[in-house]
């Protein structure tokens, strides 16, 4: 990929002068001998919305559980909120304002999702009546989750249960939203609904960084985006940039 | 004829009685299992340690002139924190470690807990005083002595007490996350070491209650920690590894069984029952009298 994009600076939403939310500098992480991660160096601002494309393998997935203290970085660092939290264990990340909604879902399948909403609040020292309504809040964000709110999570559908984790990873509180693959195997209508979701929560002000193997429906809310390629940033631009580029738009895009 | 027909009525009451409440301290040996397999999917073959620590400790702490109502809590807490040095010096290290490796440290462990009592205590057998006395009570057809009233009272309160901690507790769901999905519990903020640490202590703490529970009643040495612990097994099994009130209830009829079987056929095959149970479930019915249904969509 010959191609040079300029790193462009922050979106609009956020004042060139303002600190990073998450300033991740060399970072680089194995499994076993097998490095997944080779070179990351990537910013978050306050307000973003960025995203994360790349090819299966690309090493996006390690990549957030490296920054949510799942799997651990051989080098490198990780600055959230100014604070150096490299390699520190996951519960404590989360306690500290960043919330990862997996790869996958993994919701609590044996567990309600009244109760798989309780456990987002985990980490959370809020009084309990703060926590309910946020719960309700969740609620009013999908609907079926109240419906169901008895009922096993593990049965419900895979859209239902992809609202679920992202309630469950909101619930945290978070100062920055980790999004693993939330299109995974849904239907392009629900795709679309929970990108809808996604957007809006940005808009109400939550930083948000998104891995996405759907490039296209990513870059389309995201404001700027990273490509990653073999465990390195290959380049990043401003979402409408790469969207428009056409080097991207072969690789990733379908064109 | 009649009165034949009433002695055997009679003789069946007292067998159910006395399986049930043997059958209660083979269901809090089953619950302590099923609380560290629902954590961390290990059996924890040390489980019948625990029991045996447990009364040992108060029959040690006894002799040192401890009063008795003290020595059973005293003998409780040691337990634990035995529970908890299990997880934090034997299962911790060796994370990362398969289940059936994990399962054999535990193994690893009763032999060692078993060597530590014989250690101490030597190779004698030790009789409990009973909680309060050995005066036989009547009731109805059978007659029990107050020490089986003890057992069953404490299990009742230990097993709904459990129960309210799993389904009510946010301490006792995180747990059950913790089994479910250990990755997705450290993201929502759960310590998951801190989890099973705490579901060891339990465990360990259920354990000794069982121990200082029977002790009066069949006494104790330094190996009776075996049996109870492959009776408890059983019962785990028999009402599904995994569920807790399954393996309460997987105990009683245990006890139940053993009882009956002791009562009206021979005493000899008592200590049989539990193996003819968990070979028959093992081969009719893998997932248990109560196992549960897998609920997980893909």
């Amino acid at each position: 990929m010959s191609i040079q994009l300029q790193q462009t600076a922050p979106s609009s939403q956020s004042k060139a002068t303002t600190d990073p939310t998450l300033k991740v500098e060399g970072l680089a992480s194995h499994y076993g001998p097998v490095q997944a991660i080779v070179d990351i160096s990537l910013e978050v601002y306050p307000g973003e919305l960025v995203t994360i494309v790349g090819a299966n393998g690309a090493g996006k997935t390690t990549l957030l559980h490296t920054l949510s203290g799942v799997q651990r970085a051989s080098t490198g660092s990780v600055m959230f909120e100014g604070e150096d939290i490299t390699n520190r264990p996951a519960h404590r990340i989360t306690a500290g304002g960043i919330c990862h909604s997996p790869e996958g879902r993994q919701v609590f399948a044996p567990l309600s999702i009244e109760d798989n909403l309780q456990l987002g609040a985990f980490a959370r020292k809020d009084d309990k009546t703060v926590i309910e309504a946020e719960i309700e809040n969740i609620y009013s964000l999908f609907p079926v989750l109240k419906e169901k709110r008895l009922q096993a999570a593990g049965n419900l559908s895979g859209g239902q249960q992809q609202m679920l984790a992202i309630g469950r990873a909101m619930m945290g509180k978070p100062r920055l939203l980790l999004l693993d693959e939330p299109s995974m195997g849904l239907s392009p209508l629900l795709v679309g609904e929970i990108f809808d979701v996604i957007q809006d929560l940005n808009n109400q002000g939550v930083t948000i960084l998104l891995v996405e193997q759907n490039a296209r429906a990513a870059l389309k809310i995201a404001d700027r985006g990273y490509v990653l390629e073999s465990g390195r940033v290959a380049f990043s631009a401003s979402a409408e940039a790469l969207l428009n580029d056409e080097s991207v738009q072969k690789a990733y895009l379908g064109h | 004829m009649l009165s034949e027909v009433k002695l055997m009525f009679d003789q069946i009451i007292q067998f159910l009685a006395t399986g049930l409440s043997i059958g209660s301290t083979y269901a809090l040996v089953g619950l302590g299992f099923a609380i560290i397999y629902n954590a961390s999917g290990v059996v924890n073959f040390a489980q019948g340690e625990f029991v045996m620590l447990g009364a040992m400790s108060v029959v040690g702490l006894l002799g040192a002139g401890v009063p008795y109502p003290l020595a059973l809590l005293v003998a409780i807490a040691i337990v634990t924190l035995v529970g908890f040095s299990l997880n934090k010096f034997a299962i911790e290290p060796a994370r990362g470690a398969s289940v059936v490796a994990t399962i054999i440290i535990t193994i690893g462990a009763s032999i060692l807990l078993r060597g530590a009592a014989l250690l101490i205590w030597g190779k004698d057998i030790f009789s409990m005083p009973a909680f309060t006395g050995d005066e036989p009570i009547q009731i109805g057809a059978a007659t029990l002595v107050p020490q089986n009233l003890w057992i069953m009272g404490i299990t009742v309160i230990l097993v709904l007490g459990v129960r309210y901690f799993f389904d009510k507790t946010l301490i006792g769901k995180a747990i059950l996350a913790c089994s479910c999905n250990k990755t997705a519990a450290g993201l929502v903020g759960i310590n998951v070491k801190l989890m099973l640490l705490t579901s060891y202590g339990l465990s360990a703490a259920i354990g000794a209650v069982a121990g200082l529970l029977i002790a009066p009643i069949a006494f104790t040495s330094f190996d009776a920690g075996t049996m109870l612990g492959l009776k408890g097994f059983a019962a785990a099994i028999l009402g599904g590894m995994g569920s807790s009130m399954g393996a309460v209830a997987g105990g009683l009829v245990l006890g139940v069984l053993e009882s009956l079987g002791a009562g009206l056929i021979s005493s000899g095959y008592k200590d049989a029952i539990a193996f003819v149970i968990i070979l028959a479930v093992l081969f009719f019915k893998p997932s248990g009298l109560f196992g549960f249904k897998s609920v997980d969509r893909v």
